[in-house]
């Protein structure tokens, strides 16, 4: 494969870039008084700043890489990770939970479990979600460490100790508000740095027309309908018509509401965004806000996808071809950007992917020391110290999990689509999350003990499930059937992830109500009060004029994606 | 926190802009054959300069109007 070869003037870009993420954590280290300033940014953020660093956050490897690679496998089907799945939960978060999670003054997500829940609920989240965000830091940086290696030909380990050097120098500086604004940043880099990109792809290809008809020839030769990579519903009646192999209902079920929800409404490493914002009515537009950007999102990941593997199939060798024959899907956006930008312009993209990775890394480092040090050193290690003591631990916490993340980054290596390892630890660990938080919030009779079974029983019921089953043209083991006998066979990795989702949150929410009937309620009334929706004062809109209540720019977002959902059909 | 962060955004993607129009005007046309003889580094550099100023623009604003003792925290929000 034919190596891209930087000019000055792209180093320069980057060397630019960098100059200024640092800047800003230095800027910032001199408002770091307390571990509140640290881990919740002094609850002072604005909503558009949180907002957009809300869906930065998530704008890591997982989304940029994967989703372009999605785009090239499965077409425009991947869009459903935004308007099935992103749209619904991000206004779910930001009308309803919300006013739980800032209103109870809970500093993490697990936090808020203890307070409406008990101590082992809190644990059990703080603990897996710490290993999951480990786990996710390590694979942006694995992913962006094999990029750099792969197309410019630079060391692994020097790209791996270069990004976990910044990433942890901003961090430490200017804790959570560092690591906020460089989302900000990153976000307009990665906007304007694959904009030009997705302009030149689609003038080049001949426009969405010239589009659907190279995509036609890619969906005939993998033995679809000529549509099926340029229809995101048309062909979900039966499983063996579409590349993603899933009927309907397992998307919307599996993908729209178990994973989604899942993701967007329970996951600290977004909520945290929220819950820096500055008051009650910015914290509940913060996903809102993000929920606009989100929506467009798909032309910049995923259309660069499809454009790659368009070109591929029409005009031979635009993707390299890996081991097993098929074309590398990980490389479509790297090979986009080393196609169409000239020195100048290749700089700049290649800033914001780096922008990409490292945004990511950060929001998960950031989410990483704020769970360890108050839900897991506070609760169960060290409490009672001073604040003093908690920030310098936030300190350490934040070397230790950029270090547990180069370890992780090590030990990544199996998957050929970044994509579908993210979203099967998801489905294990945040699968049956959301039916917790769902009778948490909404059934007062839901008891501490139900919650910590029922998430006990939904991840084993996922992994169970995940044993057991197998996606089409795999070997058992890690891709799913490890547990000896398969009982089921998908026909694609997507499918087994998103029904292992549904099993989870199944599982947990029959577990949770069973047991929370079975038991006795713990919590009186008054202490439920602020954290269930029947013992908490409706939040009151009336004093807001009708187009600045968050409900206002909720219907709007749902009606705009069920518009896109119409157009791309 | 005091810090408005449209200032370095606003500083940064200048900077950018300004880079890639002076690298638009002075470099071989050569290289835009790939970019389908669009010279996109004069023209995106364009964009990216404007986008900068608006963005040096409205932190200059809300610096000169605002109160430095009680800033407004929802005033950007809607």
């Amino acid at each position: 494969m034919e190596r891209i070869h930087l000019g000055s003037i792209d180093y320069m870009l980057l060397i630019i870039y960098f100059v200024f993420v640092l800047g800003i954590g230095w800027a910032l280290r001199r408002f770091m008084k307390s571990s509140e300033d640290f881990f919740l940014s002094g609850r002072s953020i604005p909503a558009w700043i949180a907002g957009l660093a809300f869906i930065s956050a998530n704008l890591g490897a997982q989304e940029v890489i994967g989703m372009g690679a999605s785009g090239a496998k499965y077409g425009i089907m991947t869009s459903h990770f935004y308007w099935v799945g992103a749209m619904p939960a991000m206004v779910f978060v930001g009308l309803f939970m919300m006013p739980f999670y800032y209103g109870s003054r809970a500093r993490s997500v697990p936090e808020y479990l203890k307070l409406r829940f008990d101590e082992k609920t809190r644990g059990l989240n703080a603990i897996t979600f710490a290993i999951m965000t480990v786990f996710s830091s390590g694979i942006s940086m694995y992913a962006l460490a094999k990029l750099l290696e792969l197309v410019l030909g630079w060391s692994f380990h020097g790209s791996i100790i270069l990004t976990g050097v910044i990433v942890l120098t901003y961090i430490f500086l200017g804790g959570l508000t560092s690591a906020i604004y460089n989302e900000v940043l990153q976000f307009f880099l990665i906007v304007l740095g694959f904009l030009p990109l997705v302009m030149l792809g689609l003038k080049d290809i001949g426009g969405w027309h010239g589009l659907t008809t190279k995509l036609a020839v890619v969906a005939t030769k993998a033995g679809f309908e000529p549509g099926a990579w340029s229809h995101s519903w048309k062909y979900t009646g039966a499983p063996s018509q579409n590349p993603m192999g899933i009927e309907w209902f397992g998307l919307i079920m599996g993908l729209g509401f178990a994973m989604s929800f899942g993701y967007w409404c329970t996951d600290f490493l977004v909520v945290q965004r929220a819950m820096a914002a500055g008051s009650m009515t910015a914290a509940r537009r913060t996903p809102l806000i993000a929920a606009i950007p989100k929506m467009f999102m798909p032309l910049l990941v995923i259309l660069p996808g499809m454009l790659a593997i368009g070109m591929h199939a029409t005009r031979g060798g635009f993707l390299p071809i890996g081991s097993d024959g098929q074309p590398n899907y990980n490389l479509a956006i790297p090979m986009m950007l080393a196609h169409y930008l000239p020195t100048g312009l290749l700089g700049l993209g290649l800033t914001a992917l780096m922008a990409s990775f490292m945004s990511g890394m950060a929001g998960n480092v950031t989410a990483f020391n704020t769970v360890w040090t108050y839900d897991i050193y506070q609760t169960f290690i060290r409490p009672g110290q001073s604040d003093s003591h908690y920030l310098k631990m936030g300190h350490a916490a934040t070397v230790f999990g950029i270090l547990a993340s180069v370890v992780a980054a090590y030990a990544v290596t199996r998957f050929n689509n970044i994509n579908d390892i993210l979203q099967l630890v998801f489905s294990f660990v945040n699968g049956p999350l959301f039916a917790t938080f769902l009778l948490g919030m909404f059934w007062k009779r839901t008891t501490g003990h139900a919650a910590f079974s029922g998430l006990l029983t939904g991840t084993l019921a996922a992994a169970v499930h995940y044993g057991l089953t197998l996606s089409h043209g795999s070997i058992p083991g890690i891709k799913g059937g490890f547990l000896g006998t398969v009982l089921h066979v998908y026909p694609s990795e997507m499918a087994l992830n998103f029904w292992t989702a549904i099993v989870a949150w199944t599982s947990c929410f029959v577990t949770t109500l069973v047991v929370s009937l079975l038991t006795r309620r713990t919590k009186t009334d008054d202490e439920l009060r602020g954290l269930v929706y029947s013992l908490t004062p409706r939040q009151s809109d009336e004093a807001m004029p009708w187009y600045k209540r968050p409900v206002t720019l909720a219907v709007f977002i749902l009606v705009a994606s069920a518009i896109l959902n119409v157009i791309f059909w | 926190m005091r810090l408005d962060l449209r200032l370095p955004i606003g500083l940064m993607f200048s900077l950018f802009g300004a880079i890639l129009v002076v690298y638009g005007l002075v470099s071989n046309p050569a290289i835009y054959q790939r970019s389908l003889g669009i010279n996109v580094n004069l023209w995106w550099g364009i964009v990216l300069v404007l986008f900068g100023l608006v963005m040096l623009g409205l932190a200059w604003r809300a610096g000169a109007t605002s109160r430095p003792r009680e800033p407004d925290r929802d005033r950007f929000s809607s």
